[in-house]
């Protein structure tokens, strides 16, 4: 196992740039994934540790070896594929074994290494199948086991969860997460969904436009996002995000959606740089951080309720506040009677406040 | 499900059939079945069999077959081994082989280089075949043809190639001129191998030839065996040749289908040419349930 390193990569095809000056490095042993929505550079990111792509400025580091212009076959990673990428006319000990195969390994230690590693999968018993004669789940395994067998220096997965159902692909990522633990591997993991990401990384880089928007732990990214494009991105329901602007004289933060003003209170002193009247900025809020009540407050906003979801064991609500939607979470299972208008409090503490340019100032 | 009926009844969608039918049999089948009677005869253009022909039985057949004389030049022996050697080496070994290296070559790359090889590959083969031919009797002429001129220039001698290897060039001239549909069925067969497939390859370290061997040739199989009955049966039957060397000299570029053409319209023994022309047709029928057999075959295992 070895560690990445990215140093200022980009990579352009025509006119867009994929990957724009990326800086990265993951630790030996570290799962880190590449969240963003489609076309933000992931993919072109692990294509670019694998080899599949050249880039057009910029160092990759696969240890201590360059490996910035080398083909993906002297890299020695081993990767994932969203569609698994099986070969239809070969059994599952051929595919599996194939890396081995390639690399002119005996047959009877191919064949051990196989079914070692095919038994730690549990697929031990399907060897002697054909790709199209197995479930999704299993294929997803198979393809898994390939990449495994060849103990390469660092595993990169496509979207490799994807092409699963809902509850496949919940069992899928548990059973990955633990391999990853077990192995100890070094993995670079590409996925457009957020609670992917959450509950597997080590770390989640977040991509935007091929540019990183933020890099962290998944608390880290949860809990303090640094911009609004990582407060819309990461949470479900993401971060409530509501224009205002600044009323200096009143010492109140406008919202522009109904105008109401909101006491900066415990803002005020968080608040690091120099702001002027009339600057338009945005507050973040995450559902869990309001409180629904009868009365107004002087952090608290009107809204009418617009519809609740009971989801179990947490309830959504949607208010209407203006014209915009806000999605208050709250953790119980029977909410108590709430009058069609209702005050939102939010929580301050946990309030952030974002400049004109989309970065946090609170 | 219950079984898709027509729009028309059986009756109407006959009637829609029988001016399609009625051609299929004046000018297909009723000629086949002519020939089939006309090479048990011994049925000539001119002289007394021309007017009262007679039944001769298997006569023109053992003639073909007359083993003391069948492989000598302008024989029927010597016609069918040209026409293997012809498509072994312009078919199998050409189009095929060229098609498959090109379309390969070209595997998921855009660019000016695909579209000017493409382009020229498609034009050698849907221009006309006097055209063609003119072009390449012009090309490979002994003291005006291009070839020579630039040979010549770099010193490399000046063969007449249409005397010296007839054979090799009317094999060069039919691969060029036939390989665009092996390039474009092989092409459009790489477009369904998912990327990852090779791509999966790419990062385990397989070689080119590693790549080909262990999944691009297996998927591509059945391609490969659709494109050989198609291309040795029409390389069986081709005519241009003639067009380039007129099947000489002295019979080294004799493929069946010229054999046929001058028995039956130099010679006009339209009897013996029959005998031929059903023993071609035998032969194409054998070849194409052999490929049939192991598409069949093919697809059991897939």
């Amino acid at each position: 196992m070895a560690q990445i390193t990215l140093e200022n990569v980009t990579k352009t095809f025509g006119a867009v740039t994929a990957v724009d000056r990326v800086s990265l490095t993951i630790a030996e042993g570290e799962l880190v994934a590449l969240l963003g929505p489609s076309g933000c550079g992931k993919t072109t990111t692990l294509r670019l540790i694998a080899g599949l792509e050249i880039p057009d400025s910029g160092r990759i580091f696969i240890g201590d070896r360059e490996v910035t212009r080398l083909p993906p076959r002297e890299r020695d990673v081993a990767m994932v594929f969203q569609d698994y990428a099986l070969y239809p006319h070969m059994n599952l000990m051929d595919n599996i074994g194939y890396p081995l195969k390639v690399r002119g390994v005996p047959r009877e230690e191919l064949r051990q290494r196989v079914q070692e590693v095919a038994r730690r999968l549990q697929i031990g018993d399907l060897l002697d199948r054909r790709p199209s004669q197995i479930s999704g789940g299993q294929q997803q395994r198979a393809s898994v086991a390939r990449a495994v067998v060849h103990e390469a220096q660092a595993f990169l997965f496509d979207e490799p969860l994807s092409n699963l159902d809902a509850k496949l692909r919940l069992e899928a990522r548990a059973f990955l997460k633990h391999l990853q633990h077990t192995e100890g591997v070094t993995a670079a993991y590409v996925t457009h969904d957020q609670a992917e990401a959450m509950a597997l990384a080590d770390r989640i880089v977040v991509m935007n436009h091929g540019k990183i928007m933020q890099i962290g732990t998944p608390l880290d990214v949860y809990r303090n996002p640094q911009n609004t494009f990582v407060a819309a991105f990461i949470g479900n329901p993401p971060m409530n995000l509501l224009p205002c602007h600044l009323d200096m004289a009143q010492g109140v933060l406008v919202v522009a959606a109904n105008q109401a003003p909101l006491d900066l209170g415990l803002l005020r002193e968080r608040i690091r740089v120099a702001l002027k009247d009339g600057d338009s900025l945005t507050l973040g809020v995450r559902p869990e951080n309001i409180t629904l009540g009868a009365e107004p407050g002087p952090a608290a906003i009107p809204g009418k309720i617009y519809v609740t979801q009971p989801l179990g064991g947490e309830t959504l609500v949607n208010v209407e506040v203006g014209d915009q939607l806000v999605s208050v979470r709250i953790f119980t299972e029977e909410l108590p009677p709430l009058p069609e208008q209702v005050w939102l409090t939010l929580d301050l503490a946990r309030t952030f406040l974002y400049g004109p340019d989309g970065e946090r100032i609170v | 499900m219950e079984q898709q009926r027509g729009v028309f009844s059986s009756r109407v969608g006959l009637a829609f059939l029988t001016p399609a039918l009625f051609f299929v049999v004046v000018f297909l089948l009723f000629p086949f079945v002519w020939i089939f009677y006309l090479s048990f005869t011994n049925q000539t253009l001119t002289g007394a069999s021309a007017l009262s022909p007679s039944f001769v039985g298997l006569e023109n057949y053992a003639r073909l077959f007359d083993f003391d004389r069948w492989a000598r030049a302008g024989e029927f022996g010597s016609a069918l081994w040209i026409t293997i050697q012809f498509v072994l080496g312009s078919a199998l070994l050409g189009q095929a082989v060229v098609g498959l290296t090109i379309a390969w070559a070209f595997y998921r790359r855009k660019g000016l280089l695909r579209e000017i090889v493409f382009t020229l590959a498609v034009l050698a083969w849907i221009i006309p075949d006097v055209v063609v031919a003119f072009a390449w009797s012009a090309f490979l002429d002994y003291e005006q043809g291009t070839l020579n001129a630039i040979l010549g220039a770099l010193g490399l001698g000046r063969p007449d190639w249409l005397f010296r290897y007839p054979l090799i060039s009317i094999i060069l001239f039919n691969t060029w001129r036939g390989s665009a549909f092996s390039i474009l069925l092989f092409s459009s067969a790489l477009e369904t191998i998912p990327p990852s497939y090779v791509e999966t390859a790419d990062v385990v370290g397989a070689s080119a030839w590693q790549k080909f061997r262990d999944i691009l040739f297996p998927l591509l199989r059945g391609h490969i065996l659709t494109d050989l009955i198609l291309i040795t049966l029409w390389t069986f039957n081709v005519f241009t040749p003639y067009l380039l060397t007129g099947g000489g000299p002295t019979f080294k570029t004799e493929v069946v289908s010229i054999y046929i053409y001058r028995t039956a319209f130099k010679f006009f023994e339209f009897g013996k040419g029959g005998a031929i022309a059903v023993v071609v047709m035998l032969i194409n029928l054998t070849l194409a349930m052999g490929y049939l057999a192991m598409l069949r075959r093919q697809k059991a295992s897939a």
